[in-house]
């Protein structure tokens, strides 16, 4: 069902939007004309390196560089105690009860996980940098470390000052006493403990930096791993005390996020401030060591759930307790993940009464934790899914028809849900109905039972999940706590030839804008997409932005370039009227094409208005020359993407192997601009959530020292770990913007671990198997097995 | 510390240069020849961004001595097209939109290429067997394995028809 | 990251090659590298200079004359997997070498690299065992034969001195009704093996009359299965799969591997079930002559 690419050039601007046309980004990425941030070469340039702490808690009590000073090729090394500026890295969202914590770019009096910075050694090449790490002699006295989250908030050693008992903050969201009461008049409840592991995010191009500055105005240039360079150009004028309109950021290719490219780390600072010092361009590379030991992690939840229900098996409440791990700082974002990314989240598809969540936020010894792919939408998801997984079997009932009799139904929406969501538009039996075709699912459960009886074990998961995205209006999260608004910025601007160039406040970093949004435009204007060219991701060439994540950028930055174009066509059309000499009311605008109504011969092309108002020779009188428009589109809602993930495995109880038949996802996400792309996104999605369910997971031993420290021991999935997916879409417009797209970017990775373990949870069931704790290692699920007796 | 003059000849331009003993391949392209198309994604030799070919054959040049490479053919993903033409590994992944952010691509395609060297019309799990060394976290690999498979079919489900490799 | 310092030093022969380890301290041989390199780019390795063997041609290349097939310690797996004649005569190196690593690693790591550095998890361990292979070092005295079930002695230990090279490997071919298998399960991260079994059954008349069954990953080092291989004498190919219940029996499974990877235990389970399928897939192949 693999969708075909179109190539552009044999498509007509009126069909563009909505086509799968070839990414106009691929040229480049396939020929080796990339430019990635380690890429860069900049004369008389030096390569800094970070001397990181091997203890995961420990106080410092002496840091002896001075053999590293000496060494042939170092041009300088600094410490704590050289850090003239503020440098505490901020938090952008704040909670009634958080515990706001010093978060220094280079650690001074004391360590918090394997991996803070210590010092920072500035040499001629990026060898000899790594020579003087290993000349710094830094004495630490060791601590006791903790890396679970219940272990620190029970008596764990204590991590800040700040922060009595390692409490970062407490949270709720819902009713208790309604979601009490329901429990009390459940005819059944069930309930679960499961555990999200901590992963670590490995997008393939580690994170890096190349800073430039010039005394003589003070500039500081900096090219940079980054999802949104506005928001890091913000907090970092601030960081380094360098006033933000001397500070350039530019995102240059940046191979893949995820997430972990959104956050204001120490290091993309240092090389910053390091340049000013040294007064040469200063290069900083993340070896895959130092992005697992740095690059903040995901998830990382002990959760306990439970369900109520009628006789029925009508869910009628919802409890949640979780313990959120969030590392040994607070990294930029951290505070809104497992809070209003997750709590939020926690209806699901369903209807349900009442909920009520409580989150612990923990201080631990391990990186901080922060927005990976999905962020705090895939731990609410998978807790959801798992229940009602499970609490279809209390029930004896069909899992599918379990989900069926408790969706919110479609003539509901906009649909309120107990947790302060309003959900836009959707149509979940129709996603539920197109999956059990595609499984041919009682075909399936006949084939099951055979198997069953010849002593192998097949299991069928599903996943209906939600997702919010667009994360909006900033006057909300403003009041949620967001220290930013969540707007998108645009800018359209037509040159006098005809050719026109857009400049957004997003930065793509592998997900397709510049073709996106090229459609887009093309589609608006009327124009041939050879004539559009798309800016991204450069502080200098664009006025504002808020950057790429939380599955934002078509819902948002989408949306703002509609608005862009739409201000440029009213204002062509000014001007094309007066050229036509007609009144505006009389002037129809279709494919590029200005006509006065009634009188087709009487036209103008948006081309040739462009030159008309950059010549300015005749225009109306109300009207300045020229044809460019900006906007900020802040949206009304989020937007709410949905779908059924449903996975078929056969598991071999003798060695607790793993085989996919079958995976079918079948999303709604909204209108499609280039259903090629979007699939490319779940693809890549589902393949990172197969990672979370089978094999990811970050592990830290008892002092705090990460066991999966390479690509050797934390497994990123291969080609072969991949099952082939089958996908397939349905299209519920989101009511809330201009295009009626929702989100994809994080979907696939919300969506694939609960349909994943809930099909082996379900090939296991004749052996008494209830949960299994992700990864599913086939160690875990051939001991889950022999656990009960190893008994079908 | 020891230096040595060697000489590598990439992509069909023979080319001096004085390396360290410990000089790695992939640094001694990218750093000292501009080659910037073979990536590093890792120091455990893991995930393969860096796969160039060297007489021929797909190798991780950061698990190599640019002093061990002297005197071979080095081939880059910049040697693949040829007088501006795309070698169908490079169509095909277009076309099947086998890459997102582009990082992992020119290793990617360099070991598919090797493999198709001496593959015909090879299966879907022989292509995600052969791909073992190379990590996408982008794509999820279908689209990847959808253009090796196209790229086989272009190339005549035989690869020594296709150029830009030797 | 990056290695650390050292002089690099090309061999032009094996005589060449043993010169330069006498007279430079602190020396390591380097041959694909794939071992070496990797370590050294960690800072498990460190030494102070680094003697390139790999392009010494009279350690290249694979021989088949005789009875015997003799392959150069510098050959990669890449050429060994690729030998079609290898697959007919010792099918289960040419198997193993084909499940080692990626297609690049199989491009650059050679069994000489891979026999002499004994890595525990490493493929060619077992299946130089069971192809009852003999191992050729040259040494300042000259050159030795050590046979195979003599030289895997403990983790990254072997009988090898530090003066010698390992020039080239000799297995005997199988004959008509032998059939030899490898099977793997890989780490799903490194791709190392948790646990590799390697077996080859000598039949006559559909009964094993003898065979060597080996396994790496399990232990610290490659060792033999005696206990499978006793179970087996006797037994109808048919039937051959029993015998792996008898995998950890012969072994002090106390002594097993267990890492974050796999526990000692597991890794005892996996045996028991890998084993199983080597030799049903050795069975499979008496009297057949391989197809890849
Ligand atoms: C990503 C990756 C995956 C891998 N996966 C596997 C796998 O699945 N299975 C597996 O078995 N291996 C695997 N390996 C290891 C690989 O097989 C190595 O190539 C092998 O272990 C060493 O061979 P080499 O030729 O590369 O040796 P080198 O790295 O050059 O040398 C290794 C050691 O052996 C010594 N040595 C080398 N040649 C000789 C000689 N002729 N005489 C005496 N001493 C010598 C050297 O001094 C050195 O210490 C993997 C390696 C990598 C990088
Ligand atoms: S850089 Fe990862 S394998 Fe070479
Ligand atoms: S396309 Fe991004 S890693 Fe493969």
């Amino acid at each position: 069902m693999s969708i075909e690419t179109e190539d552009p050039s044999e498509i007509d601007p009126a069909e563009i939007l909505g086509s799968a046309i070839e990414r106009r980004e691929d040229p480049a990425l396939i020929t080796g004309d990339a430019e990635y941030t380690d890429d860069i070469q900049i004369p008389r340039m030096t390569h800094m390196a970070v001397k990181r702490s091997q203890h995961a808690h420990a106080r410092i009590e002496d840091v002896d560089t001075s053999e590293a000073e000496a060494m042939d090729g170092v041009v300088d090394v600094f410490t704590a105690e050289d850090i003239d500026v503020p440098g505490s890295l901020p938090v952008g969202w704040l909670l009634e009860t958080l515990e706001q914590v010093d978060h220094p770019i280079l650690a001074g009096e004391k360590v918090r996980y394997q991996g803070d910075g210590v010092a920072i050694v500035v040499a001629e090449d990026r060898y000899t940098a790594q020579d003087a790490l290993d000349a710094i002699d830094v004495e630490y006295e060791r601590l006791d470390a903790v890396t679970d989250p219940s272990d620190a908030l029970n008596g764990g050693p204590e991590i800040h000052d700040d922060a009595a008992d390692n409490v970062a903050f407490e949270w709720e969201i819902g009713n208790a006493d309604e979601t009490e009461e329901a429990f009390e008049e459940a005819a059944h409840t069930v309930d679960l403990e499961v555990e999200n592991q901590l992963l670590i995010p490995n997008a393939m191009e580690p994170r890096a930096a190349v800073a430039d500055y010039n005394p003589s105005d003070n500039q500081i240039d900096l090219a940079m791993t980054t999802q949104n360079p506005h928001v890091h150009r913000l907090l970092m004028a601030g960081v380094i005390d360098h006033p933000e309109n001397k500070l350039s950021i530019r995102a240059p290719d940046v191979g893949g996020g995820f997430g972990s490219k959104i956050h204001h780390y120490a290091d993309e600072a240092l090389t910053a401030w390091a340049a000013k010092q040294v007064e040469r361009p200063v290069k900083w590379v993340a070896t895959r060591s130092e992005t697992y030991q740095t690059d903040a992690l995901g998830r990382g939840h002990e959760t306990h759930g439970q369900v109520a229900m009628d006789e029925d098996g009508n869910i009628t409440g919802l409890k949640v307790d979780t313990k959120a791990n969030l590392g040994a700082y607070l990294s930029t974002f951290a505070p809104s993940i497992p809070t209003y990314l997750y709590g939020t989240l926690l209806s699901g598809q369903y209807e349900i009464p009442a909920i009520h969540c409580e989150v612990t936020g923990a201080f631990t010894n391990v990186p901080p934790v922060d927005a990976y792919r999905g962020a705090g939408r895939p731990e609410a998801s998978y807790i959801v899914e798992r229940l009602v997984k499970h609490a279809a079997e209390h029930m004896d009932m069909d899992p599918a028809e379990f989900r069926r009799q408790n969706f919110v139904p479609g003539d509901a929406f906009p649909y309120e849900t107990p947790v302060a969501m309003v959900y836009d538009s959707g149509d979940y039996e129709k996603t539920l109905d197109r999956a059990l075709e595609m499984l041919d699912y009682e075909e399936f459960r006949e084939r099951q039972e055979a198997a069953r009886e010849e002593g192998r074990y097949l299991g069928v998961g599903f996943s209906a999940y939600i997702e919010a995205c667009g994360i909006a209006p900033s006057e909300l999260v403003g009041q949620l706590g967001a220290q930013a608004g969540l707007w998108e910025s645009s800018l359209v601007r037509f040159q006098p030839s005809g050719t026109v160039t857009a400049y957004l406040g997003t930065s793509g970093h592998g997900q397709g804008h510049d073709t996106t949004y090229s459609q887009i435009l093309a589609s608006e204007l009327g124009l041939d997409i050879e004539d559009i060219d798309i800016v991204e991701g450069d502080t200098d060439e664009i006025p504002q932005g808020m950057g790429t994540y939380g599955s934002r950028s078509a819902a948002v930055g989408g949306s703002a370039l509609v608005q862009s174009a739409r201000k440029v066509v009213e204002k062509a059309k000014k001007i094309a009227a007066h050229q036509l000499e007609a009144s505006e009311d009389d002037i129809e605008f279709e494919d590029g094409e200005f006509r006065v109504a009634g009188a087709p011969d009487r036209s103008m092309h948006i081309q040739d208005v462009a030159g008309a108002a950059y010549l300015a020779h005749d225009m109306p009188d109300d009207v300045e020359p020229g044809l460019e428009a900006s906007s900020f589109y802040d949206p009304e809602n989020f937007v709410f993407p949905f779908g059924m993930h449903a996975a078929i495995v056969e598991v071999d109880p003798d060695t607790g192997e793993i085989d996919f038949e079958t995976y079918v996802a079948v999303d709604d996400v909204g209108n499609q601009i280039n259903p090629k792309i979007v699939e490319g996104q779940i693809h890549g999605g589902v393949a990172q959530g197969v990672g979370q369910a089978l094999y990811e997971g970050a592990e830290y031993d008892e002092n705090g020292q990460l066991l999966t420290g390479s690509m050797q021991d934390y497994t990123v999935p291969k080609a072969m770990h991949v099952p082939e997916m089958e996908t397939d879409s349905t299209v519920t417009e989101s009511p809330h913007n201009p295009l009626g797209v929702k989100g994809v970017g994080e979907a696939g990775t919300i969506a694939a671990p609960q349909a994943i373990v809930n099909a082996v949870v379900d090939a296991l069931e004749p052996f008494g198997v209830e949960n299994i704790e992700m990864p599913l290692k086939e160690e875990r699920v051939w001991r889950a097995i022999h656990e009960n007796g190893g008994d079908a | 510390m020891a230096e040595h003059d060697i000489t590598l000849t990439v992509n069909g331009n023979e080319q001096e240069l004085t390396v360290e003993s410990r000089t790695l391949l992939v640094h001694a392209l990218r750093d000292e020849l501009g080659y910037t198309g073979p990536n590093v994604g890792c120091e455990s030799s893991m995930c393969g961004a860096c796969t160039v070919h060297v007489d021929g054959k797909a190798v991780k040049s950061c698990t190599m001595l640019a002093v061990q490479a002297d005197g071979t053919d080095v081939t880059t993903v910049e040697g693949l097209d040829q007088d501006g033409e795309f070698h169908p590994i490079q169509e095909a992944f277009q076309e099947e939109h086998g890459l997102q952010c582009g990082y992992c691509t020119p290793g990617m395609m360099m070991t598919a290429v090797d493999f198709l060297d001496d593959h015909d019309d090879p299966g879907r799990e022989e292509i995600r067997e052969a791909l073992e060394g190379n990590l996408c976290r982008c794509t999820g690999y279908q689209n990847i394995v959808n253009a090796v498979e196209t790229a086989s079919n272009k190339m005549g489900g035989s690869g020594a028809a296709a150029g830009g490799d030797d | 990251m990056y290695p650390g310092e050292f002089d690099y030093h090309r061999a032009e022969s094996v005589e060449h090659a043993l010169e330069l380890l006498a007279d430079l301290d602190d020396a390591e041989l380097l041959s694909g590298g794939h071992s070496l390199l990797p370590t050294m780019k960690t800072g498990l390795a460190d030494p102070d200079a680094v003697v390139d063997i790999g392009h010494i041609d009279a350690m290249t290349g694979i021989d088949h004359s005789g009875d015997t097939t003799t392959i150069g310690a510098n050959t990669t797996y890449a050429e060994i997997a690729d030998d079609d004649t290898l697959w007919d005569s010792v099918t289960v190196l040419a198997e193993a070498a084909g499940e080692i690593g990626d297609v690049q690693v199989r491009n650059a790591g050679t069994i000489g690299g891979n026999i002499a550095h004994a890595d525990p998890a490493s493929d060619l361990p077992a299946a130089a065992l069971a192809a009852d292979a003999t191992l050729v070092a040259h040494g300042p005295d000259g050159e030795r034969e050590i046979d195979v079930d003599d030289y895997f002695i403990a983790m990254y230990m072997t009988d090898l001195a530090e003066d010698e090279l390992l020039t080239r490997v000799e297995v005997p071919h199988q004959g008509p009704e032998v059939g030899s298998a490898y099977v793997k399960k890989p780490s799903p991260s490194s791709g190392y093996a948790l646990i590799g079994v390697a077996a080859t059954l000598y039949t006559d008349g559909g009964t094993v009359a003898s065979a060597r069954v080996a396994a790496n990953g399990a232990m610290d080092h490659g060792v033999r299965l005696t206990a499978v291989e006793d179970a087996l004498e006797g037994m109808s190919v048919d039937d051959v799969g029993d015998a792996g219940e008898h995998a950890g029996d012969s072994l002090d499974t106390s002594m097993f591997m267990d890492d974050i990877q796999a526990s000692a235990e597991f890794r005892a389970q996996l045996l028991e079930a890998y084993t199983e399928r080597a030799l049903e897939r050795a069975a499979d192949r008496v009297g057949v002559a391989a197809t890849v």
